[in-house]
């Protein structure tokens, strides 16, 4: 009994090779990077997502100078003060553009012809934004944080979820809002874009109508 | 199946394509977002009310101060009988008693699965503790902490319901508070030394004191704060209270969390605005609905909707008179190279 020639033309049977083969077939680079698209992703509609992203650099690169010098430099630093308010009006903006682009894929019924999970995947981000912004709030040491977290906590522990998520906690909001939440999103942003990417998008409705 | 929902060849056959420049996109977005947050930040700034201090309130509103305190003395405030996470029969007095503010739906009690983790003992993490570590160096208040200690709970009880009563007849001068007679044994040199420590400062640290150098966790001073009526006072008057629209507002004229405007919603119409499981109902009705709008591609009727309405009738409007002229006799359709 002799053993079967191994075909290394398609490349090595390894995880890795699996992997770029997969990529290669389903996500080449003008897929990822197209230089042409359908006429139709001419409509305005289009942008919201695009913005979306471009708010969320703002945001991150906002968020990543307040927290590189401390939660207390934005309330002594006039500097500081200014990108605190750079930081709020890019999420604000981020939320703008994201219920925008929401509303616009449910019009456009944007989850059809295999596109679910493109759908599911972009819900999930706008919950886990309401919960990363939600921690902002709490984070900034004023006012607001204190009667927000006074508020929400009865809501939370209603749920059981206050044992171990106690809004209270300044600590624990601020290591969730500087790191976890925000590489959650950037992670799902990512996976969302990928998955747009994959499988191009979506051709608008058939019309039946003469 | 799904190998030929990934094949754009066939799933873009015969449709018009035309040039598309994604990075170009992206950057002009990014330039004409920054101008926008730049001029946004320059003209609105951001709001930045500072927090309120154990300190400011001992300062700004004593009686208030001290009535709250005497409350948490008598593990008769919110956070003294709350339920988990803080607290389980906090008097030690009913095994029945779970917490005053456990909320349930029918036999559902979800917030006495995990139990209690950020435990409060309201008499002594908010009133006892605190003076008993102010009270080195001051023989006065350590001997009257010794005689509240020793005298049981019954007496205690008494010179407490004694010491509420003479505080509606107290006078404030001021940050002082002058407590007429009465029968409340060492109540008032305790409740004065802590109105001292608290007007001093000093008590927002004591409250936080763990014996650790390092602490970033509020819950006690919080929740001590919401007990009294000087805290919700100024967030009344800053229009954030439940029934003020306050879980999506925020202090000064800013937009908020405008995204939660439907969670709090609910808390204004009834059922919600009257039920005392208010936030249950609603934690419920928002999973429900988030449920909903997760599984939208699957839910006939709600995936259908919007082809009823025909809103994407006005978003790619050149994209169907295109198919209708090549529909047309002689049409020849428009767009450029076929993909």
């Amino acid at each position: 009994m002799s053993a079967e020639p191994r075909d290394d033309t398609q490349g090595p049977r390894s995880w890795t090779g699996s992997l770029r083969r997969l990529i290669e077939r389903d996500l080449p680079i003008e897929h990822l990077l197209p230089d042409r698209e359908p006429a139709y992703v001419g409509s305005w509609v289009y942008v919201f997502g695009v913005v979306t992203i471009a708010a969320l650099i703002l945001t991150i690169a906002s968020g990543v100078v307040l927290a590189f010098f401390g939660p207390q430099w934005w309330h002594v630093s006039p500097q500081g003060h200014f990108f605190n308010s750079l930081h709020f009006w890019s999420v604000q903006m981020f939320f703008v553009f994201m219920v925008l682009h929401l509303w616009g894929q449910y019009f456009g019924q944007g989850w059809r012809d295999g596109r679910a999970t493109t759908w599911m995947v972009g819900v999930v981000v706008f919950l886990v934004s309401i919960v990363t912004a939600f921690t902002g709030y709490l984070s900034q040491q004023n006012f607001d944080s204190q009667w927000i977290a006074v508020n929400a906590k009865d809501a939370i522990n209603a749920t059981g979820a206050g044992a171990f998520f106690n809004v209270l906690n300044f600590g624990q909001m601020y290591g969730l809002h500087v790191m976890l939440f925000p590489i959650l999103i950037i992670v799902l942003v990512g996976l969302h874009v990928v998955q747009v990417r994959l499988r191009g998008v979506v051709k608008p409705p058939v019309e039946d109508r003469p | 199946m799904k190998r030929r929902s990934l094949d754009q060849k066939t799933y873009y056959r015969g449709v018009p394509t035309a040039p598309y420049d994604l990075i170009k996109e992206i950057t002009l977005a990014l330039g004409v977002l920054l101008v926008v947050v730049l001029v946004l930040s320059a003209v609105l700034s951001s709001p930045d009310v500072p927090p309120v201090t154990i300190q400011s309130w001992a300062k700004s509103a004593p009686l208030d101060f001290l009535q709250t305190a005497t409350a948490e003395l008598q593990g008769s405030t919110i956070s003294a009988d709350y339920g988990p996470p803080y607290n389980i029969d906090a008097d030690g007095l009913d095994p029945s008693d779970t917490g005053a503010s456990v909320q349930t739906w029918g036999p559902l009690a979800p917030q006495l699965w995990a139990g209690v983790h950020q435990p409060i003992n309201a008499p002594e993490t908010d009133v006892i503790a605190p003076l008993r570590l102010a009270s080195v160096g001051r023989p006065g208040l350590g001997a009257a902490l010794a005689q509240y200690q020793a005298a049981g709970t019954l007496k205690e009880q008494t010179w407490l319901t004694n010491y509420q009563k003479a505080l509606t007849k107290a006078t404030a001068n001021g940050p002082l508070v002058r407590v007429p007679a009465g029968a409340y044994g060492p109540v008032n040199v305790m409740m004065q030394a802590l109105l001292a420590d608290g007007r001093a400062g000093a008590l927002d640290s004591l409250l936080l004191h763990s014996g650790r150098f390092y602490v970033t966790d509020y819950t006690k001073p919080l929740l001590f704060l919401a007990d009294g009526g000087y805290f919700p006072g100024l967030a009344q008057t800053q229009k954030l209270t439940g029934s003020q629209w306050g879980m999506m507002n925020e202090t000064g004229r800013y937009p908020g969390q405008a995204w939660l405007w439907l969670y709090t919603l609910w808390y204004q119409i009834p059922p919600y605005s009257t039920a005392q499981n208010a936030d249950l109902l609603v934690v419920l009705t928002m999973g429900l609905l988030t449920t909903l709008l997760l599984l939208v591609p699957f839910i006939p009727g709600l995936r259908d909707l919007p082809r009823w309405l025909g809103l994407h009738r006005l978003v790619w409007r050149e994209h169907y008179r295109l198919e209708r002229e090549a529909r047309r006799p002689g049409g020849g359709g428009g767009g450029s190279t076929a993909r």
